[in-house]
């Protein structure tokens, strides 16, 4: 099998699983696994009206590009792509995608499992969630040793 | 330091501006709406920690609420806060992630 590819992206623009599965895929994959991470109506037990994401995106594209070649040292496939959307979103948009192509599922699979995991410990992108009330709050893991902002 | 920058009208030891460096500090989501603002520029003492300049920061309006040891960011890597800085090295204040 040749170099996996990679792909990786920070981006404004609406997000396609689809189409970048389809821009991967060669003859040599049997399996294609896509993952659509989308906005929720609710979290918490509070109704969300839309989100906001910013990003470090010099930084979080280097760190994107990482993660995804790291799946495809850890697992047999034959790319990984993946994108994160920033900007204001409406519920049912995606806001990230995860798409593998490999010649058997498994390996499809646990690579994508890794990116997603991997992407929610550190890239440096932030969501603020606006509800319908009409607040808004940042959202994230406060850190172990840090006091709450 | 080689260089005696004419414009120095003292004559001073060019040692004085060798013995700072002056770093730009990034800003996100929370973070950045504590300061108020994107972007600062700090100068430090030569061979400070990026645990001391977050200590500098502390002291600023706003961000006095942020955390102790914050994860930090610099030159676009992830980085130990105990790390000397170097100079026009950019960092960045990490808030918790929460991508996806």
């Amino acid at each position: 099998m040749s170099e996996p590819t990679i792909v990786a992206e920070i981006t404004t623009e609406p997000l396609d699983g689809g189409q970048l599965s389809a821009r991967l895929c060669t003859l040599e994959d049997g399996a294609v696994v896509v993952f659509e991470g989308r906005v929720r109506d609710s979290n918490a037990g509070r109704r969300v009206a839309r989100l906001r994401y910013e990003a470090y995106a010099e930084m979080a594209e280097r760190v994107l590009a990482e993660i995804a070649s790291e799946a495809a040292e850890r697992y047999a496939v034959g790319a990984v792509g993946a994108a994160h959307r920033t900007g204001s979103l409406e519920l049912g948009e995606a806001s990230v995608i995860v798409a593998v192509v490999a010649p058997h599922r498994e390996a499809a699979y646990e690579a994508s499992r890794y990116v997603i995991e991997a992407i929610k410990q550190r890239l440096p992108i932030w969501k603020e969630e606006h509800y319908a009330d009409g607040t808004s709050a940042w959202l994230g893991e406060q850190p172990a040793e840090g006091k709450a902002p | 330091m080689w260089d005696q920058t004419p414009q120095s009208p003292i004559g001073n030891s060019p040692s004085v501006a060798a013995s700072t460096v002056a770093v730009r500090v990034l800003l996100f989501g929370v973070y950045r709406e504590l300061a108020g603002r994107p972007e600062l520029q700090i100068e430090l003492p030569s061979g400070s920690s990026l645990a001391e300049l977050v200590t500098e920061l502390r002291a600023l309006p706003g961000l006095e609420r942020l955390p102790e040891r914050p994860a930090v960011a610099r030159n676009l890597k992830y980085a130990s806060l105990s790390e000397i800085l170097d100079p026009a090295d950019e960092v960045a204040l990490i808030p918790p992630v929460a991508g996806g």
